[in-house]
């Protein structure tokens, strides 16, 4: 076998590559093109055909707007919310939290080690009209005495915005760890205060990681259907609901597959209007 | 350093008594923040397992009513469940399984051999990690529905296979960049060839990065919902059974199996962090 392998060293990455690139080819680049295939079929079930039938696309930007709004504003605040509230929690760990580090980081991804759809539904348990947030802030006088969370868009962003949490957090903590000290020492020596040293020196360092934690949780929040489903009413549907219903209950696939891939166009937007706002460069690393 | 830090005490001990108070709140509001945030990342998981001990009246478990262990010690009583936590982790295992092996000999391919044709191969590596899981999930029904492939139990592994890789290949590529190939080579100038010397010092160097590979896509594929709804067909995991449980009134034994997933993945987590911190010390001791 060895000698095999001396006999044809420029096969090598091949054969390694062989199997894994195989797989990523027959299930995922080939279903990709089957549903690009599928987005521009024409008729009703089970009887759809090719016809090049780009209304579809038109459609799903005119029918479904609301929906599509509202997966990128709903992804858009949670990515934000998760950012304000990740960067100090992430930036306490890596600078105040000493040896114990390593459990404070196991905090932030435990709720992963909670199914993802038993997770959301605690959120039902937490957000219930009988329960305890939704009976202060009706005491406090927030919410109206009839007020309610669930089934307002509050509930599905602050769904989103947990579930996503750690995939913000995790890529700044990795970004504040490797800060040299040394340079904050330097600025202190320089007559920097602690404000300035922060927004001079920490803050642009942890840039990278900031970048990689907004695409992470941008890129699943966008797609998601669960949070809406669970936590909120038709009302606040996002366009993975739409996916969701036309692929697997009403058997819409033209509509479906257009709108995958209106979904994907839109992340791809956001993403490089992103990238123009914070430098190119920083998105490649 | 010690210097630093006497100047620091001595301008310290200058500034006025509302600097200072100033600065102990600023201290304090960062650590009574952080502890609020973990209130709140920890609140839904306490809820998940105080609710597999409620004792619910009719058949919503979403107002707290009473204490029993009945649902733990009969996890077994609905049906449906133990078929589809069965299925879960048979799917997990051969996928994390398979995967592994395509991910770790891509990594291989990748990082330790330049090729024509490396650019695309890590594009395509990391495509499916920036694709939604809906399109995933969409796109595969679509291929399964063109080629009438009936989806079920192959279907789903098929799948997670194909996201699990990626993340295989992360992992493996991480620990492979600062790899120290001077090992091989002695290895090899004592006379191994190539496969010796792979099962002999490659594998075993890398087997940590391999592990927790796995260990990431095994916990992946048991969480996932998104992709395997799609291609599931009759077939029911975990997740699956939960989402048609959510539709009409989840029981309680659902979050005993919840709980015990998170107490298990608690456990193995926090006798690695022991591990490595011990090491840690160890090597330090040692210097």
């Amino acid at each position: 076998m060895g000698s095999f392998f001396h006999r044809h060293r420029g096969l090598t990455p091949y054969l390694l590559l062989a199997p894994g690139l195989a797989w990523l080819t027959l299930f995922f680049l080939l279903p990709l093109a089957f549903l690009g295939y599928q987005s521009l079929q024409s008729g009703s079930f089970p009887n759809y055909t090719f016809t090049w039938e780009f209304s579809n696309y038109a459609k799903a930007f005119t029918d479904f707007r609301p929906q599509l709004m509202r997966s990128i504003t709903y992804a858009g605040m949670a990515t934000v919310l998760a950012l304000l509230l990740a960067y100090p929690l992430v930036y306490w760990i890596a600078f105040r939290a000493g040896r114990w580090k390593n459990l404070f980081l196991l905090f932030i991804v435990a709720p992963f080690f909670v199914t993802y759809l038993i997770r959301t539904l605690a959120w039902l348990n937490i957000l219930a009209d009988e329960g305890p947030v939704v009976g202060v802030l009706r005491d406090v006088g927030v919410l109206a005495d009839d007020g309610r969370l669930l089934a307002t868009p509050v509930a599905v962003v602050a769904g989103i915005t947990y579930n996503f949490f750690a995939l913000m957090a995790l890529p700044i903590y990795v970004s504040l760890e490797q800060i040299d000290h040394r340079l904050l020492e330097a600025a202190k020596d320089l007559y920097a205060s602690p404000a300035q040293a922060f927004l001079r020196v920490t803050l642009p360092l942890s840039a990278p990681g900031i970048v990689a934690g907004t695409l992470l949780t941008f890129i699943p929040a966008a797609g998601d259907f669960i949070n809406a489903q669970l936590l909120g009413t038709p009302q606040q549907y996002m366009l993975g609901n739409v996916i969701q219903s036309r692929f697997l209950e009403l058997i819409d696939y033209p509509t479906a597959a257009a709108l995958s891939f209106v979904l994907m166009a839109t992340i791809l937007t956001a993403l490089l209007l992103y990238a123009r706002i914070v430098g190119s460069e920083k998105l490649t690393g | 350093m010690s210097a630093t830090t006497a100047d620091t005490a001595v301008v310290t001990s200058r500034l006025g008594v509302g600097a200072r108070a100033w600065r102990f709140v600023k201290r304090h509001t960062l650590t009574v923040y952080a502890a609020l945030a973990f209130i709140y990342l920890l609140l839904p998981i306490a809820v998940v397992i105080l609710f597999s001990f409620n004792d619910p009246v009719g058949r919503f478990n979403y107002v707290w009513q009473g204490f029993t262990l009945d649902n733990w010690r009969e996890w077994d009583a609905v049906l449906g469940l133990r078929e589809a936590v069965t299925t879960s982790l048979q799917i997990a295992t051969l996928s994390t399984i398979v995967a592994t092996a395509l991910g770790t000999l891509m990594a291989m391919a990748i990082v330790r051999h330049h090729f024509r044709g490396r650019g695309t191969t890590n594009i395509l590596v990391f495509l499916p990690l920036a694709t939604p899981e809906i399109v995933l999930g969409a796109s595969l029904l679509s291929l399964f529905i063109t080629a009438q492939v009936a989806t079920g139990f192959g279907t789903i592994f098929v799948a997670h296979v194909m996201f699990i890789v990626s993340f295989i290949v992360v992992t493996v590529k991480a620990r492979l960049v600062g790899f120290d190939r001077h090992l091989e080579e002695a290895a090899m100038d004592l006379g191994a060839n190539e496969w010796t010397t792979f099962r002999k010092v490659t594998l075993p160097l890398l087997s940590p990065a391999i592990l927790a590979g796995a260990l990431l896509g095994f916990a992946i594929s048991i969480d996932d919902f998104i992709i395997t709804y799609f291609v599931a067909g009759p077939t029911q995991t975990f997740p699956v059974f939960v989402w048609g449980a959510a539709r009409v009134a989840v029981p309680p034994q659902v979050n005993v199996i919840a709980s015990s997933i998170f107490l298990i993945a608690v456990t193995i987590a926090v006798v690695n962090v022991i591990i490595s911190s011990l090491r840690a010390g160890r090597q330090q001791q040692g210097a």
